[in-house]
Formats: C-alpha cells, sequence, structure tokens
C-alpha cells in the first residue's frame, strides 16, 4: 500500500504535465473529428463523416505514400550511415569529445536555420550545391521532383544523421571489452564481430534512434517547406502540409481532425510493433 | 580500439561542416558580393548583419525568448521526468508496459497534429504570446523522452543502492537528492540536453503561440525573409547566432555528454 503511494507520487508531476501539455490537446481533435463547426465555437456532431471524406481523397493518400517514402529513404540512408560512422568513431580521448561536438551542431540547429540554408545552397548563382551540380555536369533543376528529393534527403541526413551516430556510439561504449577479446580468440574478424557482437547490442538504440527519424520525418514540415514550398507541383508536398493547409490555413478543423487521428492510428501500429521489439529485451540488453 | 582514429568520420565531419563554414561566410560578406557569384571566402568582411541583429531589440529578443521558453522548457522536462523515470526503472506496478508505451506514444505525435488545439486552448486562457505557453508545448514530445533516458540511465545502478540507502535512513526524497541525482548527473546532461535540442530546433508550434513579446528568433527569421527576400547576408548572420547558443551549449556540457555516453544505456 505504501509503495502504491509512493509509485503514484513519483509518477503524478509527470503525469499531470502529460495530461496539460498531450492528453488535453490530443482530446480536442478527436473531438474536431466528429464535429463540424461553424464560427470555431459551436460545434455539431457529425460522426465519421470527417474520415470518411479523408479517406476518400485522393490528395490525403498521395500525401501520405509521399511521406511514407520520404521516412523509408531517411532511414535507408541515415540509419546505415549512422551505424558506419559510430563504428570508426575513436572510442575516447580528446578527438571523440571533438567528434561528439562537432557531430552534435547540425542537431542543434533550428529547423528554419536548416531550411534557409539548404534553400541558399540550392539557389542559383549564389548556392554552393548547385554550383557543384552544375560542376559535375549533372545540372540543378529545381522543377525536376528527383533532383528535389535529393536536396530535401541530403539536408535531412546532413541535420539527423549525427543523432544516429550519437546514439549508436553511445551504445557501443556499453558492449563490455571481454565480448571482444573472446571474439578474437575465436578468430572472429570484423564483419562476424559486427553481425554477432555490435549489431545485437545496438539494437536498443537502433530501435529508439529509429523511432525518433521515422516520425520526425513523417511529419517534416518546416525545413521542406522553406526549401521547396512543396514543389515543384505537389512532389514534397508531406502529410504535414496537407494537414496544416487544411487545420489552420482553410481551418477545416474537422477534416484535419480526421487526419491527425488517422496519422495517429498508423503511428501507433508501428511504434508498438518496434516498442514490443524493443521491451522483452530490455533486461538482457543492458 | 582505444583513441584509434580513423579516417571516416573525420571525413564526415568535414562534410557537415562544409554547409556551417559557407554560412559563416556569407554572414560577413555584403549582399553585393553574395549576389556578384560564387566566393569561397568574404572578401570584404562586413560586420555590418551583425551589429545590426545585436542592436535591434526585434531582433535580438528572438534568440531571448527562445532561451527563455527553451529552458524553462528542460527544467520542466527534466524535473517531472527523473522521479517518474526511477518509478518506472524500480517498480513493476500494474499497467507499468502500457504507460510506459502510452508515454511514448506522444512522443511520436507531430506539433502539426497539436497546433490547433494548442493555439484554441492557450487563446482561451489568453497565454498566447507567452514563453510559458511554448514551453509547456513542449513538454509533450520533451516529457516522454526524457523518462526514457533517465530511466536507461537509473536501471544501469544496481538496486543494491537503493536498499543501503533505505537502511541508512534515506527517504525517497533524501534518496534523489543525496545519491541517486549525483549518480546519474551525467545521464541529466543528457536528458537535459535532447530536451533542450528539441526544444530549440521547433519551429511550428514556438512560431504559431507566439505574436510579439515571446517570438523566437526563427518565427522572426520567417518573417524577415517574407518582406525582403534579397536580405541573404542579414539573414545567415541571424542564422549563425541561432547555431550559437547550441554549440556553446554542447562545449559546455561536452564532458558530461561524453561520460555519459561512455556510461552507455543511454536510451
Amino acid at each position: 500500500m505504501r509503495d502504491r503511494v509512493t509509485i503514484l507520487a513519483l509518477l503524478l508531476p509527470a503525469l499531470l504535465v502529460m495530461f496539460v501539455s498531450g492528453v488535453i490537446p490530443a482530446s480536442f481533435v478527436a473531438f474536431y473529428s466528429l464535429h463540424d463547426t461553424f464560427a470555431g465555437n459551436s460545434f455539431v456532431w457529425v460522426g465519421p463523416q470527417w474520415y470518411l471524406s479523408v479517406l476518400s481523397s485522393s490528395e490525403f493518400w498521395w500525401a501520405l505514400a509521399r511521406s511514407f517514402s520520404f521516412s523509408a529513404l531517411v532511414l535507408l540512408i541515415e540509419v546505415p550511415l549512422g551505424i558506419f560512422i559510430a563504428l570508426r568513431m575513436p572510442a575516447s580521448g580528446p578527438w571523440a569529445t571533438v567528434l561528439i561536438v562537432l557531430l552534435a551542431i547540425p542537431l542543434l540547429a533550428p529547423q528554419i536555420v536548416v531550411g534557409y540554408l539548404f534553400k541558399v545552397l540550392t539557389s542559383p548563382g549564389i548556392g554552393l550545391l548547385h554550383a557543384l551540380f552544375d560542376a559535375v555536369g549533372l545540372g540543378y533543376d529545381m522543377n525536376n521532383p528527383v533532383v528535389v528529393w535529393a536536396s530535401l534527403l541530403l539536408m535531412d541526413a546532413w541535420h539527423w544523421t549525427s543523432l544516429v551516430v550519437l546514439l549508436c556510439y553511445a551504445g557501443l561504449r556499453a558492449i563490455p571489452q571481454a565480448y571482444y577479446q573472446a571474439a578474437r580468440i575465436d578468430g572472429a574478424g570484423p564483419w562476424a564481430i559486427f553481425r554477432h557482437i555490435q549489431l545485437p547490442r545496438l539494437r536498443l538504440v537502433l530501435l529508439i534512434a529509429i523511432l525518433l527519424r521515422l516520425m520526425d520525418s513523417f511529419m517534416i514540415y518546416a525545413e521542406a517547406y522553406v526549401v521547396t514550398r512543396g514543389g515543384p507541383g505537389v512532389s514534397t508536398t508531406f502529410l504535414s502540409h496537407e494537414l496544416i493547409q487544411t487545420a489552420t490555413i482553410q481551418f477545416d478543423l474537422g477534416e484535419g481532425g480526421a487526419m491527425s487521428i488517422l496519422y495517429l492510428l498508423i503511428i501507433a501500429v508501428i511504434s508498438w510493433a518496434f516498442f514490443t521489439l524493443i521491451v522483452p529485451q530490455r533486461d538482457q540488453a543492458a | 580500439m582505444k583513441g584509434r582514429m580513423s579516417i571516416a568520420p573525420l571525413v564526415y565531419v568535414a562534410l557537415l561542416m562544409t554547409p556551417v563554414y559557407w554560412l559563416v561566410a556569407m554572414s560577413f560578406k555584403t549582399n553585393a558580393e553574395i549576389g556578384g557569384g560564387l566566393t569561397f571566402y568574404p572578401h570584404s568582411m562586413s560586420l555590418e548583419n551583425y551589429a545590426l541583429i545585436l542592436t535591434d531589440p526585434d531582433w535580438y529578443m528572438g534568440y531571448v525568448n527562445a532561451i527563455i521558453y527553451v529552458v524553462i522548457n528542460v527544467v520542466i522536462s527534466v524535473s517531472v521526468a527523473l522521479p517518474a523515470a526511477y518509478a518506472f526503472s524500480r517498480h513493476d506496478f500494474f499497467g507499468h508496459r502500457a504507460l510506459f508505451f502510452g508515454l511514448l506514444m506522444f512522443r511520436m505525435m507531430a506539433p502539426a497534429i497539436l497546433l490547433a488545439p494548442f493555439v484554441q486552448i492557450f487563446s482561451d486562457l489568453g497565454l498566447i504570446d507567452t514563453h510559458i505557453a511554448v514551453a509547456v508545448a513542449h513538454c509533450f514530445f520533451n516529457v516522454p523522452l526524457a523518462i526514457w533516458i533517465l530511466e536507461g540511465f537509473i536501471s544501469a545502478i544496481p538496486r543494491e543502492m537503493d536498499e543501503s540507502a533505505r537502511i541508512d535512513g534515506h527517504g525517497v526524497v533524501s534518496f534523489m537528492r543525496r545519491i541517486l541525482i549525483p549518480q546519474i548527473a551525467p545521464g541529466i546532461a543528457v536528458a537535459a540536453f535532447f530536451c533542450f535540442m528539441f526544444s530549440w530546433i521547433e519551429y511550428m508550434l514556438a512560431n504559431a503561440l507566439t505574436t510579439v513579446d515571446a517570438k523566437p528568433i526563427a518565427g522572426i527569421m520567417t518573417r524577415a525573409a517574407g518582406v525582403m527576400t534579397g536580405d541573404i547576408a542579414l539573414l545567415s548572420a541571424a542564422s549563425v547566432l541561432g547555431l550559437l547558443p547550441g554549440l556553446l551549449l554542447i562545449i559546455f556540457v561536452r564532458k558530461h555528454l561524453a561520460t555519459g555516453f561512455s556510461m552507455g544505456r543511454v536510451i
């Protein structure tokens, strides 16, 4: 009994804060999604109408497909690259600290700064990236969706690969030296060490890195918007752009709410899948 | 293994720093030079842009505002997450798993989703354009993350320590203050670092919940970019100054960060 009181007391501050900043606004979204509003203050129950209209809108499905593809590409680029760099980092010493500091700089760049930076880098006449594309004969055409996607992926990789590197680096430091000695006695090469020792021990950090990257790239907004304004055409109009357009620019709270809830369902399924992968391992993996 | 340096991280970091160098170089150029074609370093060092930003409160208050709400957010996030993380780490209560996952789900929500309700709630409360509004809004993604990180660090400490502290007569509060917090100080630094990072870079909520008095630099930059599309040099200087607080933080906590990372179990 006393234990329960202690647990509750320990959890209470966090639960209160999460109630205010998470549960309440999320319930508002659920409420919007089932109601229609005229002036934003009188609401009429409309049932699943908004869901049906979102699910039958091709813009929603295309935006969803683009967001999925973007996240998939982000993970395919950033996770292997991040692991590779982390494996090559020195274990300790002044160089390790210098590298950590430099790696963390892009992480702390505000989204607007990142977007602005890459907008300038890809601008004709003044941008380094633009000049680089021209110099190797590829030509930089902002009307070509492939080129635009490549720059967004490059931007995201610049901003966020360091997160994967730092998390994996931390995970690698937690592997006891004895594991490596045992592997060396068994005559294991670098690949075998990676495959059978490092990768399994990185599972936990990799999964959280994947979750964070997945979610943040899935709802990328400001950075991509500054660089491309969703174009050319709608080729870089992602889910969050669609959502912001609907909910705050057209002030269509119901449709925006329904879109948000659908997004949450998708994210909940993916997160649950990852979570069940992580948590049974939590105890041994430490 | 120790201290061995290989070429890959050096090349990678050099590539990371190239755009940063580019940005810094542009911030010292004049617009005439930027418009006149590619130059790899500023030919006429101009400090005008920095002078303008650092003397005009409409500009520099943007940094101050952002730092204020970020610091409030970090303090709230870490201080409520610490006891919760301890509970999750040490007690196997009913609904433990579901609650932990439920909290994690909020980290998976995006600012875009909660934007409309936050605007409505904070308008109703009369809190639009206050630092506290942004700080509280940012809690939905930072509190779960801080709990997650701290839980990892606390779980790395053997439970025997709790018991011997109890035998020594420490209550929960005194145990946390005297024993737990000093033990996991690097973990707290790592958690604070990540909270600072995600709050500092966030744009959508921070911009939508503020108008003048609490407007972060990112919002001021967007406004300036809309009005004077041409002033690349000025916006570059504003961007460089936007990188500085983060850089100072990293340099300031680098030792803790390195220890935190080497304690393993970051997450």
